[in-house]
């Protein structure tokens, strides 16, 4: 589905990704994990389009197509969707019309016709009920006012709305207590499909306990240094990222 | 959503839609202003003596007047001596019924989606429709006649109802008040007419379409309406200009007269041409709109989308004379490329437990100048008054300006005036996050803007909201980038 090949990025001339390699198939779940400032949060922006980064050298296809050649919004309508760590917020933009512009551009990419307002309230009414939003919180402007824990809500929200082929969660814990972050991760879980894929970018392994990933990769400054299964997670916690730092030749 | 699509359409495609010209064969006086002229204008409209009196008296008093300069505004120097007062389509000649109308102005008024056929009409809106000089059409005449409204051009007015209008002609917006009142009473063409009778609810929306079509002319256009005792009226008014390299004249005076417990609701989609990218053209709007409350609890409320002219300087304000009576300002301004706005209200405060409501959404983009200016006036009779006021300015671009010049000026302690103001910028980062959505940039600035003014466009009657919305996304085309 994705194939990311030896990707290079900088931000105001500086590099932050060093050559990543990646392939994530089809129903598998992606951790990424690594200590901060690695490029966890770059190689995500770089992955949607973000124009504050540059990509330098490699190729990224996308079920067949080229990534990078795409528009941001054009990714969206590819099926690539990405949670914020910071989600922003838009006043005056009620969370109905800009999740039904959303769901429209989408539809007419795939040449559908725009959704009729019954389906969609339909629509909206079944995914809220995912990650346990309340109505209030969908007629609100976008984000605002919203807490942490409603933020990231949402943001999984809108991904139940879109029915991504593939969805990024950067640092969706972070900011979360215990229990939205059980919403959350279960919203997640409830998505998943053998179509879809997720690509989970933590710092910590608490997410991961909630969703379970199928392959764990470790970012370290630009590059993946360790890839391998579920129980890298448990060796991580119990050593900590100095480990990697070490084996790296670093300290 | 059909309609976002036709508006991201229009946004990628179109500059200013209304920009054509019709050719009909016009009648235009000579270039000047002086005594003769508004003799002419006066006799061309085959006008009673008083009404004669009444100009020649404005236009002596307007020639002892410089024009102002305290607006937040750049006006380049207009030769007053240069334009043509007067304009008018030249009717066909041939046996006609009066009523008929030249097919060429009918499919003008068609192109700007303002059918004047009364069959074509689907929503309940009598029309009345003004090219240049005169009014050409109005729709619905007799249908609002059984009611006892009167709904007619201001010519007609004067012909047929001469009292009416010389009872109110300049009794809220005098002759004296201001420089482009004084030079709007003196030449002052067509506009439209309303009086609502006692215990009226007028049965639909009335709506009077500007059009500027000549070159060289401006347009001094003057409407009165009269709501008497417990009526209520709705009116709208809207306007376009074809696209000139050269500027145009634009002076119009509004009266609004509410009368007890009347209600009157004044809505206004301004879209006059504004000029090209570089900011050459367009048209200066230079407007007095004054309503008073003259009745206990009656209100007057004014909503305004304000998205052409090359320069706009405008304050459509309320005098709340009765006691309990209410006025209400709703404004939407954009100024994008190099237009320039001063516009805002004045609510001066008289009656007892007068009440005043002001919000106005300033938007600019490009390297436009957004004044909001405002004066809220409590004077020292009026007990318990309340006003508040909300501005709220929102910037799309690094090079443009957003200004606030509220005034309030209280003589009575038991007044309560409450201000508050903001100032916003789109993000980059909104745009993204509305881009990862899937949601193109041109959308999102006109979703964005479009909450930011929802407020306002609530306040419109639902066919002008719609309207509205498509013209606030086309006049921000290209805005960011």
């Amino acid at each position: 589905m994705l194939e990311i090949k030896n990707l290079h990025a900088s931000i105001n001339g500086k590099e932050i990704l060093k050559g990543i390699n990646l392939t994530v198939n089809a129903g598998e779940i992606h951790a990424i994990m690594g200590p901060n400032g690695s490029g966890k949060s770059t190689l995500s922006s770089v992955l949607v389009g973000n124009p504050a980064f540059e990509v330098t050298e490699g190729e990224v296809t996308f079920n067949g197509k080229n990534l990078l050649e795409l528009s941001p919004e054009e990714r969206s309508c590819e099926g690539l969707f990405l949670s914020f760590q910071y989600p922003v917020e838009i006043p005056g933009v009620s969370m109905v019309n800009f999740m039904r512009a959303a769901l429209n551009e989408h539809r007419k990419y795939n040449n559908l016709p725009p959704v009729s307002a019954s389906d969609f309230l339909k629509l909206m009414r079944e995914k809220r009920a995912i990650v346990e939003l309340d109505n209030k919180l969908a007629s609100r402007s976008v984000n605002e006012g919203f807490s942490g824990g409603e933020k990231k809500r949402n943001e999984i929200f809108q991904m139940a709305m879109l029915e991504p082929k593939l969805a990024i969660l950067d640092e969706t814990d972070s900011g979360l207590d215990i229990d939205a972050l059980r919403v959350v991760a279960n919203g997640v879980n409830k998505l998943r499909t053998p179509e879809n894929a997720a690509i989970v970018i933590t710092h910590y392994q608490r997410l991961l306990d909630y969703i379970k990933p199928d392959v764990v990769h470790v970012l370290y400054k630009g590059k993946i240094v360790k890839t391998a299964g579920p129980e890298l997670v448990l060796e991580l916690e119990e050593k900590g990222y100095d480990w990697i730092k070490k084996e790296m030749g670093d300290e | 959503m059909q309609e976002s699509n036709d508006i991201l359409h229009e946004v990628t495609n179109n500059e200013y839609k209304y920009g054509f010209v019709t050719n009909v064969d016009t009648e235009v006086i000579r270039k000047g202003l002086d005594e003769e002229i508004v003799r002419i204008i006066s006799a061309k409209k085959d006008e009673p003596e008083w009404l004669l009196e009444f100009r020649l008296k404005a236009f002596r008093y307007w020639q002892t007047l410089d024009m102002p300069t305290w607006a937040h505004l750049d006006i380049p120097p207009i030769n007053y001596q240069d334009i043509s007062y007067y304009a008018a389509p030249r009717k066909k000649e041939g046996p006609k019924s009066l009523d008929e109308v030249d097919p060429e102005l009918l499919k003008t008024f068609d192109k700007l989606g303002i059918p004047l056929e009364e069959q074509k009409i689907l929503s309940g809106m009598a029309v009345d429709a003004v090219i240049d000089s005169v009014s050409v059409k109005t729709t619905f005449k007799e249908t609002l006649a059984e009611k006892g409204i009167i709904f007619c051009s201001f010519s007609e007015a004067v012909q047929h109802h001469p009292d009416l209008v010389q009872k109110y002609l300049g009794s809220v917006v005098s002759y004296r008040d201001n420089f482009f009142a004084a030079l709007n009473s003196a030449v002052f063409s067509d506009g439209s007419f309303v009086y609502i009778p006692k215990g009226t609810q007028c049965p639909m929306e009335l709506s009077t379409y500007f059009r500027i079509n000549a070159a060289n002319t401006g347009q001094f256009e003057r409407t009165l309406i009269v709501a008497d005792d417990e009526s209520y009226v709705s009116y709208l008014e809207g306007c376009t200009a074809p696209m000139r390299d050269e500027n145009q004249l634009h002076a119009a005076i509004v009266e609004i007269v509410a009368m007890e417990r009347a209600e009157v609701k004044y809505s206004t989609v301004q879209n006059w041409y504004p000029g090209d990218k570089e900011g050459k053209g367009g048209i200066y709007n230079f407007v007095t709109k004054r309503g008073i409350c003259k009745g206990e609890s009656s209100k007057i409320s004014w909503t305004q989308v304000e998205t052409g002219s090359a320069i706009t300087w405008k304050y459509p304000s309320c005098i709340l004379a009765g006691d309990n009576s209410v006025g209400e300002f709703y404004s939407v301004a954009v100024t994008n490329n190099y237009q320039q706005a001063d516009t805002g209200t004045k609510m001066i405060h008289i009656g007892k437990n007068t009440k005043s409501t002001i919000v106005s959404k300033g938007i600019s983009a490009g390297h436009s100048q957004n004044s909001y200016r405002g004066l809220v006036k409590v004077v020292a009779n009026a007990e318990n008054a309340r006003n508040h006021s909300q501005c709220d300015s929102l910037l799309l671009s690094s090079t443009c300006g957003a200004h606030t010049f509220p005034y309030v000026d209280i003589h009575n302690d038991t007044a309560i005036v409450e201000h508050e103001a903001t100032t916003s910028k789109i993000s980059e980062e909104q745009l993204f996050y509305c881009n990862q959505r899937g949601i193109s940039t041109e959308e999102a600035v006109g979703l964005i803007v479009n909450g930011y003014a929802r407020e306002v466009m609530n306040k419109l009657p639902m066919e002008f909201a719609v309207e509205a919305q498509k013209l606030l996304t086309i006049s921000l085309e290209g805005s960011v980038g």
